[in-house]
């Protein structure tokens, strides 16, 4: 009966991994593999900070990142860079914030956030990782997560990389056929092309690349202390497993003369 | 009964001692990040340092700044004012202490431990010509009010309003109810035209 | 306490008299501690103990996140993201909260469904029962209103839904619905409020908890025989109980820290499994989300909530009845809290005379169908209300009604119950006396009535 369930279970999960739905309506995720995916995942930095380059160059002039202070660019368990090295990039790439006590703008320092962007009316990217599901459970059982993750990133680099190259006009707007985007249209036109952006590093700069590369940097940019949190949770099954075996034995000894009585036996010891 | 069989063992006790030990680790290790919660966050730890670009100051400008939520002078002294504040005895002074937090303790309240050089020091070679910089927090070490500045009192330096302490030309405490002279914070030049606080 | 003869704790140095004669809380905690429980217990007694760690998990958890989060509509979201990367360790703060309730609801939907399969509810336990529910309820309370701070889309339109419901009450509901809001939708008033009531919540939760365990210290535990410990006379009391501690704090310590091995896994490696993406995007009262969903802990109340709508005929027989007064939202809203109702109830619509569900053959079947229609009731709560999905969920809301009003009370009656031990002592025994997990031989048995 157990082994039944089993092996149903395992056939169940092995026809929903990896499970992309029909294209056509949207919701087309392919399943990117990820440094960081699994709990012994790590972030690559050199693909953060590609994947920043990429952010700066391409999707800043119309979205913004505003939860993320610009600091944290130096925080340990992401891009690595050194307090200096994101002075250089705020002067290089002259970012400004608004001011409150100035009204009006000024040159952001390393304790400011990343500016908000709502000039086209772009959503703000900081958790754009964490707010969209890449793999929906079959027939709403969540099974397909449980086994994948919850697919933000893939997401991300689906949707990049999945333009048609169809347009359609609709209420005197352009959108773009999309096969990732739910109801398969988006508005934002493709921003990725062959070489769009020229990698420090020399790496060419594919479309598929970029795409992973910035869906990496923004779930760093949404989950900053993911490094911090997988190694407390092998910390803490490690020590609590310790414990949990020493609760065992400490349980069965403390039991064992009352179950011996049971049998009529007297305690051994 | 209502007790357990009194153990004899050293492998039960050992037991024992090994759980409870361990609980304690656990224990610990689960209270130690949210007591440290509560330690300044990130982003009031960033605070702690100021970046001030004085550029714009000419001899005998200043400009204030909230740092650490209380106001800090920054003044480009003249000749002037550094040749007045050397030419006061140490004797005169109310408190002959530098209090100066980039000094040892028990420093001199002598004019080359009040001013900051431009090439960032204090102390040391000291000559009014080549300039001086005077940082210093702007809370009157009486009773915690703002001073008005830029020659007010009647040593050409700080007067406060509240009770009448009169401060000098290198901030320091002259007449009246004050009994410290004001407070010089971590202060460095990081280049010509930045100063770091904190 | 609870009537079971056992020692009681005598103050012997001079401190302790002093103390004792003064406040006996020495004497109470000894009581507490060392109460005689019943030998026999098996692993789903654990439960309470792991509620009430999660109590003190999330009441800790939340005191330090509230010292960092801002309850205003402009900064409500911002503050959680700030402490998710700014806060010393805030992130796993945030985390073991979030996943906390979760765990909460899982050990109390365990907790409950013991009671339910073991009769605890019944005679003379009907006030732990009542107190249960009333603690579940404010549960609920606390856990609808701490989802809506973070102030994400699901929060804001979960709580437009939610308090939406309050307005279908005839006469009175949009005056109620304005008085909890503080104004026509959900906004900064509704925001503030629910964070000082949430916060308030979880004390009056440990207010009843203290009342709940002194009610059964009071009856005594329950035990999976439903045999009564003997009474009569201290020998048989401890042939039939062991004290609380050490065997039992003991025993409930391991299947907590076991539990919390696989709460911290989730935590380490995926603490947004149980929750909904969208609600890391920021509430916009203009946008409404394609699909709103509650957490999955209100799944179930919610797929009966929306199975009653204007096309079931039980709703349409109503609204004809009431002249119009009841209609199909409100019948929804009825329904939903009615099944809260009618579960705090079962101590007397369940008539059988057996308490344990070990020997009760037919209760067993509609039990465990019960417990698969449960998790029916949560996954169709998640599937949008259309296609065959509303009527899964109308079949599933009338079973849960029927398993209380119409089957517990029949079983009692028709059913014939098996042979059940005569004592404690002897079932424990049976238990460990040959091979281990084979009850033994035993001998025969005449049914022993519940009290």
């Amino acid at each position: 009966m157990l082994r039944k369930l089993a092996l149903s279970t395992v056939a169940t999960l092995a026809l929903v991994t990896g499970g992309a739905q029909a294209a056509g309506e949207g919701g087309h995720v392919e399943n990117f593999a990820f440094s960081f995916d699994g709990p012994f995942g790590r972030y690559d930095q050199d693909q953060l900070q590609r994947g920043l380059q990429v952010f700066t160059q391409v999707c800043s002039a119309c979205h913004g990142l505003s939860h993320v202070p610009l600091r944290s660019l130096a925080n340990e368990g992401g891009i690595g860079w050194t307090e200096d090295e994101v002075r250089a990039y705020i002067d290089e790439n002259f970012i400004e914030v608004y001011d409150p006590d100035l009204q009006d703008y000024r040159a952001a320092t390393p304790n400011d956030n990343f500016p908000e962007n709502t000039g086209v009316g772009a959503p703000d990217l900081s958790l754009m990782a964490k707010a969209r599901l890449g793999f929906h459970g079959p027939q709403g059982t969540a099974l397909n997560s449980l086994v994948n993750g919850v697919g933000g990133p893939e997401y991300i680099a689906s949707l990049l990389t999945g333009y048609t190259g169809e347009e359609v006009d609709q209420f005197g707007s352009i959108f773009y056929v999309n096969e990732t985007m739910e109801g398969g249209l988006i508005r934002m036109s493709p921003p990725l092309y062959e070489d769009a952006v020229e990698y420090a590093d020399g790496t060419p700069a594919t479309e598929d690349l970029m795409a992973q590369d910035v869906a990496a940097f923004l779930m760093w940019a949404a989950e900053p202390n993911m490094m911090a949190r997988k190694q407390m949770g092998l910390l803490a099954v490690i020590i609590l497993g310790v414990f949990s075996v020493l609760l065992y034995l400490t349980n069965k000894r403390l039991w064992a003369p009352v179950k011996a009585r049971a049998k009529g036996i007297t305690p051994a010891e | 009964m209502s007790h357990t069989e009194d153990p004899s063992g050293d492998r039960r006790d050992f037991l024992y001692y090994a759980t409870a030990g361990t609980g304690l680790v656990v224990a610990g290790a689960a209270a130690w990040p949210l007591v440290n919660s509560m330690n300044p966050s990130l982003d009031v730890q960033a605070a702690s340092q100021l970046r001030v670009d004085v550029s714009g100051l000419s001899e005998g400008t200043q400009l204030t700044v909230l740092f650490l939520g209380k106001p800090v002078f920054i003044r480009r002294s003249t000749q002037d004012e550094i040749e007045a504040a050397q030419a006061v005895e140490m004797a005169d002074l109310v408190d002959p202490d530098a209090r100066n937090d980039n000094l040892p303790d028990g420093s001199a309240a002598t004019a080359p431990d009040r001013f900051i050089r431009p090439d960032g020091a204090y102390g040391g070679d000291f000559t009014a010509e080549g300039g001086a910089w005077l940082v210093m927090t702007g809370v009157c070490t009486h009773l915690g009010c703002v001073p008005l500045g830029d020659g007010a009192g009647d040593f050409g330096g700080w007067f406060c309003p509240c009770h009448g302490s009169h401060y000098d030309t290198a901030g320091r405490i002259r007449q009246g109810p004050a009994p410290r002279n004001l407070q010089i914070p971590a202060v460095e030049f990081i280049d010509e035209t930045t100063i770091l606080l904190g | 306490m609870s009537g079971i003869p056992h020692d009681h704790y005598e103050p012997k140095t001079r401190g302790e008299k002093w103390l004792d004669r003064r406040l006996p809380i020495v004497g109470l905690m000894y009581d507490v501690l060392m109460l005689p429980t019943p030998k026999n217990l098996n692993w789903m007694w654990i439960w309470g103990i792991v509620l009430v760690f999660c109590l003190v998990m999330q009441i800790l958890t939340g005191v330090l996140l509230a010292m960092h989060y801002t309850p205003h509509v402009d900064f409500a979201f911002a503050s959680v993201e700030h402490i998710m990367r700014n806060v010393n360790g805030g992130w796993a703060i945030r985390y073991i909260h979030m996943n906390g309730a979760s765990l909460f609801f899982i050990a109390v939907y365990l907790h409950i469904f013991r009671g339910l399969y073991y009769g605890s509810y019944k005679a003379p336990r009907e006030v732990t029962w009542i107190i249960g529910m009333l603690i579940y309820v404010l549960m609920i309370g606390t856990a609808f209103m701490g989802y809506v701070l973070p102030w994400g889309q699901m929060s804001f339109w979960g709580a437009t839904v939610i308090t939406g419901l309050f307005g279908a009450i005839p006469f009175i509901g949009e005056g109620i619905q304005t008085w909890l809001l503080g104004g026509p939708a959900v906004d900064n008033a509704t925001l503030n409020r629910f964070l000082s009531l949430h916060f308030l919540l979880p004390f009056l939760i440990l207010g009843l908890v203290i009342v709940h365990v002194w009610a059964f210290h009071t009856t005594g535990n329950n035990n999976p025989t439903g045999v009564e410990v003997r009474r009569t006379s201290k020998k048989e009391a401890d042939a039939d109980t062991l004290p609380f501690w050490p065997y039992f704090v003991i025993k409930d310590l391991f299947a907590l820290v076991l539990i919390l091995v696989v709460f911290f896994a989730v935590v380490g490696f995926m603490p947004n499994f149980l929750g909904h993406p969208d609600n890391y995007i920021e509430a916009n009262p203009l946008a409404t989300p394609a699909h709103i969903v509650p957490e999955w802990y209100f799944l179930p109340f919610y797929a009966i909530l929306r199975a009653f709508d204007g096309e079931v005929w039980v709703v349409i027989a109503a609204n004809f009845l009431t002249g119009g007064i009841v209609d199909a939202k409100f019948f929804g809203v009825i329904a939903m809290f009615g099944a809260i109702v009618v579960m705090a109830l079962a101590p007397w619509l369940d008539t059988s005379s057996v308490r344990s569900g070990r020997y009760r053959p037919m209760f067993k079947w509609w039990f465990w169908v019960f417990i698969v229609n449960f998790f029916v009731l949560m996954w169709v709560g998640a599937r949008p209300a259309e296609g065959i999905y509303p009527y899964i969920a109308l079949i599933g809301s009338t079973y849960w009604f029927a398993y209380f009003l119409v089957i517990l009370p029949l079983l009692g009656v028709i059913e014939k119950p098996l042979a059940q031990p005569r004592t404690i002592e002897e079932d424990f025994n049976d238990h460990y006396g040959t091979d281990h997990g084979k009850p033994g031989s035993g001998s025969a048995t005449a049914p022993t009535p519940a009290e």
